[in-house]
């Protein structure tokens, strides 16, 4: 039983190194362009909504200190606040997915999805063409930096977000099992290694978010 | 140090793994690490013939320099496919999913790897990564090259990009799992006794492979995911047109690609220490230099993707860099053959057909590393570069290195995994026609490439014909080569004399449980308490060699 729980964990751990070199390959990429466009991505990010944004921040930190103590309290088989723990890092994982799809629906109203992700095209130019302004995107562009460079920012900006919301997605699946399991009374001070391997993987999903919040809202605020 | 013989081999088994559960239920939900090895054998055997196919039909074309037999977008389509095929479906699980997944728990004295269902569920996922490849090849096909090169890739390429993107990016994971089972079984499931140096070179070469495996291709997997949304959704990072950067793709895509050569090389070293020590039957000369080495390679092979792009816009003094990391790798492998060669100095050598291929790497691998350096070096990169040399360099690295590996390998441990033995005969006969096939193949491309054939074309100069001619022969009789094992292991595996536990008399752990195994792998947990190629003295084990299995089918 303790070689399992030694192996399951060692297992996750692993598995999120794999994690951080799959995020590494965006995170390449933001760091190129960056360099590249400076004031594009400056532009593209003072658009975003810094107050949202740390919001969430705030609620993912949140939810790791319930993780924390859930495992805590798994670990010494206190099942009532176990429970309770679980539930309340679920909720707030849903709080931050209901914040962000309401970034999303902003960035859609502003015509900021870029390429062909959604139909219309609002960053084409030919789009742009037919008597909308180029302001149509609301955005106030910085000297020397281009619309076409702002897609850029908000096509990375897109995948890195995304995929850290469909990180966050399978998170709430497996919490909303670990919560089943706990209610059925599975998890005990001898067994508990999904609960501890489950929440390594929440942490590992939350610290991902403390570096996205600064690199893709928080840089660039006092660009010139 | 202990003698061979004073081990208790049990009596022949009734039960073992194969017959322990009948029917198709108890193999598609199978557990054991043994069982779902067979599945992965069954598999990339499959995957390996249809690779086959299109290189045949690649020497076809080549045979005359009119394309005649293929169109060009036909070609380009069939050597795009042989590579993806052969890379990403053959070589890479080949060693590892297979003689890997059987041997590493037998080899630690282990009941199974660390997390059986993740193993279970690795095969799945390399099944549906190559049922969503092969969808893209009978749709219509690939024709950007293995390597995916935007904004072709991206913008221009009317093939099944997207397609066989996906099936990449899925298999990919089964790669990860696999690795990540490997180091945690290595780590936490190891048998009492069995310390990190008692345990075979295999294991040592396994787990450098698995560092890589978990490094590297989740590289692989964003930056396929990436080109795949770029396609379908017009953004564009890697599009120029779009002020994305194509460069940034190479950097990516090598980022894996090249360390993922030495996932197919690094299993290979490690069956090919096994293959010298035993069948020299002397410990390895300096078994910790060995061990240490395949670490080396595998975190230097990190550092120098960069030489793939000498002939890009990338900046002369990054090349350089990549230049010199490029021949520092060399040192790391350069160690292994001489301490394989030293190992043969003096020792009981008996040529079994395991052995042949061992050798045959050897000489292969080192021709194959030197004409390396040739491509690592700047300036003749550029002559040489996306030129025929490049292709015999590298197949010299993954047919003569990574395929004659796993032939010996599967030669091998094929009493073990099957309890039967191979007609010894046909293995040294096959080796040999192998080893000249492969030869006549790709030493006159390197050749042709060094006097300018580029690669990827379906046509040619005509005074290019002699050496296509002789590699089109080649590649015949090394496909010949390749059926005859093909068709002994069938035959074998119902025909073959039995097998008995350890028929080659070696110290190894897998050589101590009956064969095949039993489900459990051993009737009690072994104690270890004695290095790896511990053999026992030479009067004693003169027998080995005359033991040999006996010459069949001759």
């Amino acid at each position: 039983m303790e070689q399992q729980r030694e192996a399951g964990t060692l297992g996750m751990w692993i598995f999120l190194v794999t994690e951080i070199m799959f995020f590494g390959g965006m995170f390449l990429a933001y760091a190129l362009y960056r360099t590249t466009f400076p004031a594009a991505f400056a532009s593209g990010s003072n658009h975003l909504d810094i107050y949202l944004g740390a919001v969430n921040t705030g609620v993912l930190i949140l939810s790791s200190f319930t993780m924390a103590m859930a495992v805590y309290f798994t670990q010494v088989g206190n099942r009532r606040p176990q429970i309770f723990c679980l539930a309340l890092t679920l909720l707030l994982g849903l709080t931050f997915l209901g914040i962000k799809a309401v970034e999303y629906h902003q960035k859609y109203e502003d015509h900021l999805i870029p390429g062909h992700l959604i139909p219309g095209n609002p960053f084409d130019p030919e789009v742009q063409e037919e008597g909308r302004p180029l302001d149509h995107h609301k955005l106030h562009l910085l000297t020397g930096a281009t619309v076409a460079q702002v897609e850029m920012f908000y096509w990375i900006y897109f995948a890195m977000t995304g995929m850290h919301a469909l990180h966050m997605i399978i998170g709430a699946g497996l919490l909303t099992f670990l919560l089943i399991y706990s209610l059925k009374g599975r998890f005990d001070p001898e067994y508990h290694s999904p609960v501890e391997v489950i929440g390594l993987y929440w942490h590992f999903v939350d610290i991902v978010w403390i570096f996205l919040f600064p690199l893709l809202y928080l840089l660039g605020r006092h660009y010139h | 140090m202990q003698a061979i013989e004073s081990f208790e081999v049990p009596a022949p088994p009734k039960v073992n793994y194969i017959n322990a559960q009948y029917g198709l239920k108890s193999w598609l939900l199978t557990k054991d690490h043994k069982r779902i090895a067979l599945l992965y054998l069954g598999s990339i055997t499959f995957f390996f013939f249809i690779g086959g196919i299109y290189a045949l039909m690649i020497r076809l074309e080549l045979l005359t320099p009119q394309g005649d037999f293929l169109q060009s977008t036909t070609y380009n389509k069939v050597f795009t496919q042989h590579g993806i095929i052969m890379i990403f479906f053959f070589l890479i699980p080949s060693i590892p999913a297979t003689l890997g997944n059987f041997l590493i728990p037998m080899m630690i004295g282990a009941k199974d790897l660390a997390f059986p269902r993740i193993n279970l569920l690795s095969w799945y996922i390399y099944l549906l990564g190559g049922v969503i490849t092969i969808y893209a090849l009978l749709a219509g096909g690939v024709d950007t090259g293995w390597t995916f090169y935007t904004p072709y890739s991206t913008t221009f390429s009317n093939s099944y990009v997207v397609a066989a993107g996906l099936g990449i990016f899925i298999n990919g994971f089964s790669s990860i799992l696999t690795g990540l089972n490997f180091i945690v079984t290595i780590h936490t499931m190891r048998a009492p006794g069995m310390t990190w140096f008692r345990m075979p070179l295999f294991l040592w070469s396994h787990y450098a492979t698995s560092l890589i495996m978990i490094l590297g291709t989740p590289v692989i997997a964003i930056t396929v995911l990436l080109l795949a949304f770029e396609r379908v959704a017009k953004v564009g990072i890697f599009n120029p047109a779009m002020g994305g950067d194509p460069i940034l793709f190479q950097h990516l895509f090598w980022f894996y690609s090249h360390p993922a050569v030495y996932i197919m090389i690094l299993p290979s070293m490690g069956v090919i220490s096994e293959l010298i020590a035993n069948f020299s039957r002397k410990n390895i000369f300096g078994y910790s230099f060995v061990a240490f080495s395949s670490l080396a390679i595998a975190v230097f092979g990190f550092l120098v993707w960069g030489h793939h792009l000498f002939v890009t816009s990338q900046s002369v003094y990054a090349g350089m860099i990549f230049s010199f990391l490029s021949f520092a790798v060399a040192i790391p492998s350069a160690i292994k053959v001489f301490n394989w060669t030293a190992t043969l100095y003096k020792s009981s050598i008996s040529y079994d057909t395991p052995m042949l291929y061992a050798l045959g790497f050897i000489g292969l691998f080192t021709v194959g590393g030197m004409t390396g350096l040739f491509l690592a070096s700047l300036a003749t990169d550029v002559h040489l570069s996306d030129t025929y040399f490049v292709v015999a360099h590298f197949h010299y690295i993954m047919v003569g290195g990574a395929l004659m590996g796993y032939l010996g390998g599967l030669h091998y441990w094929w009493p073990k995994i099957t309890g039967r033995m191979y007609p010894e005969g046909w293995g040294r006969f096959s080796a040999l026609v192998i080893f000249v096939g492969f030869n006549l193949t790709f030493l006159p491309q390197f050749v042709a490439g060094y006097l300018g054939m580029p690669r990827r074309y379906h046509a040619y100069p005509p005074e290019f014909q002699v050496f296509n001619v002789l590699s089109t022969a080649g590649a015949s009789i090394l496909g010949f080569g390749m059926l005859i094992p093909a068709i002994y292991f069938v035959w074998s595996m119902r025909y073959g004399r039995h097998a008995e536990a350890n028929p080659w008399h070696l110290p190894g752990l897998e050589w101590r449980t009956q064969s095949p195994p039993p489900t459990e792998n051993f009737e009690v947990t072994p104690v270890v308490t004695w290095d790896a190629y511990e053999f026992a003295p030479r009067e004693e084990t003169e027998i080995v060699g005359k033991f040999g299995p006996e010459l069949e089918g001759i």
